[in-house]
């Protein structure tokens, strides 16, 4: 009887939480008409985030990527004092709320900023310029990239590497030909994160950036902007996200899937057929 | 002259390393209890790891010299290193695997696997992994072969025929190799000369009968301490292998081997009583026992030529005495054949 009960609780607890997540998913797609929602991403307003937010998450996406590799990569096969210093300062912005991130950009590159008097005699000024919003999507979705990559380059065997190197190959052919392609799926996957974060980025670009269409107006920034004067064109950007961020994750299931075959356990052993 | 030089000094956790070895072009087998030391002396041969001092000279090159503070880096090395496990590139080929190092298209045909080219090594037996791994370490056509228990993944069954392929493949190579193996019938099989390697000390190096005969100390003597019977192998219809002894005694192996041959039994897999097993598929030596020596809580006791190792318990319950008379069984399975001559 007693068991019944607590059965009950648990799937009647369950269905409340679901029905809590989902509730306001379903209502972006149930206020209005697909047909209507898909207009309004006609809006001026909704194609010019659209491209803002495309062009600064692909800059800043590149950036992490190409600076983000390397550093999982060092940090991931090298073991040194401070090493886990340098992890805990990777992952600050993740625990950082963004606006304190936007208040920080803004003291290291504005006017009167650290490096914003050097910049400002070099004639740059980034602050309120695509600059800023490529800036501050870098400064949040880059942990996500290096934390996944350094747990991905650590994964791969290490006895790999060594063999590469007795086999003639240098550092960078190591990286190149065994380490970055065994630790593709991670990469892969930490990339996905990082760049579902670096679209949905809000606090730290408002601040550093702000917010003006065609410009700095991102999509998250057109959002909020829309709220008050035109609600159905908010809402169509937010059924964009949902769309996104559902195919993120998708393809974060599928992306295991394909790369497990390259990653197979070395001790498998199998009975010889052919001797 | 070809040969490998070693004399360093590496300090690991809980001892040094301290090694001085020549390998001309021969076979050296290093054995010893893991966490001897045995891989890190391959891993800094190849540049792995970084002894404190010493050198390691191949040929008329000078890889590692800490007083001329040369240390080449293992690219630069030309070593062919084949790795426990084999390490081979899980989202390479069989043929992008061999030639990474060099152009091995000719080693695929020499190693018989040529018609795996194309294939995963995920794919692959054990077997075959071996036969990839010794492939891709040949390719770059490297002055030293050094080998990390190149046998141990392998079950039972297929290591007998690979031991074999092995044997002869560096015996044609004529290359300077070290390998190392925890097993001494594996040593005693693929090795010209055997080092015993203990808490990172050379302890004795020397050819594998002799080392049996003479041991320098009695770890030696309880490492090597396996029983050796020599005698002329021939298979069986049922997939057996008999031997017979000089003295005519008739054992079995379920090691495969034809001509003559060294059979291993280990001490511990030997077992004693007063009177002969019901059991026929059991080898079963009777003779008189020419010594009892406690090793601990152990004793091991001489009989005809073998030697067995058994409790001190059982040795009291059995009430052994020197000159009893006592049989001495031990299984096909544990009766390891290793082709002489």
């Amino acid at each position: 009887m007693r068991r019944q009960a607590f059965a009950t609780a648990l799937v009647a607890a369950t269905a409340l939480a679901l029905a809590f997540l989902a509730l306001p998913i379903a209502a972006v797609f149930l206020r209005v008409s697909p047909g209507h929602l898909f207009a309004q991403l006609g809006n001026p307003v909704a194609t010019d985030a659209l491209l803002v937010s495309l062009k600064t998450s692909a800059i800043a996406h590149v950036l992490v990527l190409v600076l983000g590799t390397p550093t999982a990569y060092l940090l991931a096969t090298n073991r040194f004092p401070g090493r886990s210093l340098v992890l805990a300062l990777i992952e600050l912005p993740l625990v950082l709320p963004p606006a304190v991130a936007g208040i920080a950009l803004l003291a290291a590159f504005g006017r009167f900023g650290l490096l914003g008097g050097t910049l400002h005699a070099l004639g740059v000024g980034i602050p309120f310029t695509q600059a800023a919003v490529i800036l501050a999507v870098a400064f949040v979705e880059a942990p996500f990239y290096i934390g996944g990559g350094i747990a991905a380059f650590e994964a791969v065997d290490r006895n790999l590497l060594d063999a590469a190197r007795t086999l003639g190959a240098g550092p960078a052919r190591v990286f190149a030909r065994v380490a970055v392609p065994l630790a593709l799926g991670g990469l892969a996957a930490g990339s996905a994160l990082a760049l579902a974060r670096g679209l949905g980025e809000f606090g730290a670009t408002i601040i550093f950036a702000g917010s003006l269409q065609g410009v700095t107006q991102t999509l998250p920034l057109a959002i909020y902007a829309q709220l008050d004067a035109d609600f159905d064109t908010a809402l169509a950007i937010g059924a964009l996200f949902v769309l996104i961020g559902a195919t993120v994750l998708v393809a974060l299931k599928v992306v295991p899937r394909w790369t497990r075959s390259a990653s197979i356990s070395l001790s498998r052993s199998v009975p010889s057929a052919s001797s | 002259m070809d040969s490998l030089r070693l004399d360093f000094a590496l300090p690991l956790r809980s001892f040094r390393l301290e090694l001085a070895l020549e390998v001309g072009r021969e076979t050296v087998a290093l054995v010893g209890p893991s966490g001897a030391g045995k891989t890190t002396v391959l891993r800094a041969i190849a540049g792995l790891a970084r002894p404190e001092r010493g050198l390691v000279r191949c040929g008329g090159e000078t890889w590692f010299d800490s007083a001329a503070q040369v240390d080449l880096r293992p690219e630069q090395r030309s070593v062919g290193f084949v790795f426990q496990d084999y390490a081979l590139f899980p989202h390479l080929t069989v043929r992008e695997n061999v030639r990474f190092g060099g152009d091995g298209e000719g080693l695929l045909d020499r190693l018989g696997i040529a018609h795996l080219a194309g294939v995963k090594p995920a794919q692959l037996s054990a077997g075959e992994r071996q036969r990839v791994a010794l492939a891709r370490a040949l390719a770059r056509d490297p002055s030293v072969l050094l080998l990390d228990e190149p046998l141990s993944a392998l079950d039972a069954h297929t290591r007998a025929s690979v031991r074999a392929e092995l044997h002869g493949l560096l015996h044609d190579l004529g290359l300077p190799a070290l390998l190392v193996t925890h097993d001494y019938a594996d040593a005693a099989a693929l090795a010209d000369r055997v080092g015993v390697l203990v808490d990172g000390q050379l302890v004795q190096v020397d050819r594998p009968e002799q080392l049996i005969a003479e041991p320098a100390s009695p770890f030696v003597a309880d490492f090597t301490g396996v029983n050796l019977l020599v005698g002329t192998a021939k298979p069986r219809v049922d997939g057996l292998t008999e031997v017979e002894l000089a003295d005519g005694t008739r054992l079995l192996s379920t090691d495969r081997a034809d001509g003559k041959v060294g059979a291993v039994v280990y001490p511990w897999e030997i077992a004693l009583s007063r009177e002969p097993p019901g059991d026929s598929a059991l080898n079963h030596l009777q003779a008189a026992i020419a010594s009892l020596v406690p090793v601990g809580n152990r004793v091991r006791v001489s009989l005809g030529g073998v030697t067995a190792e058994v409790t001190a318990a059982s040795a009291d319950r059995l009430g052994l005495r020197v000159g009893d008379t006592t049989v001495a069984t031990f299984k096909a399975t544990g009766t390891r054949l290793v082709p002489l001559g």
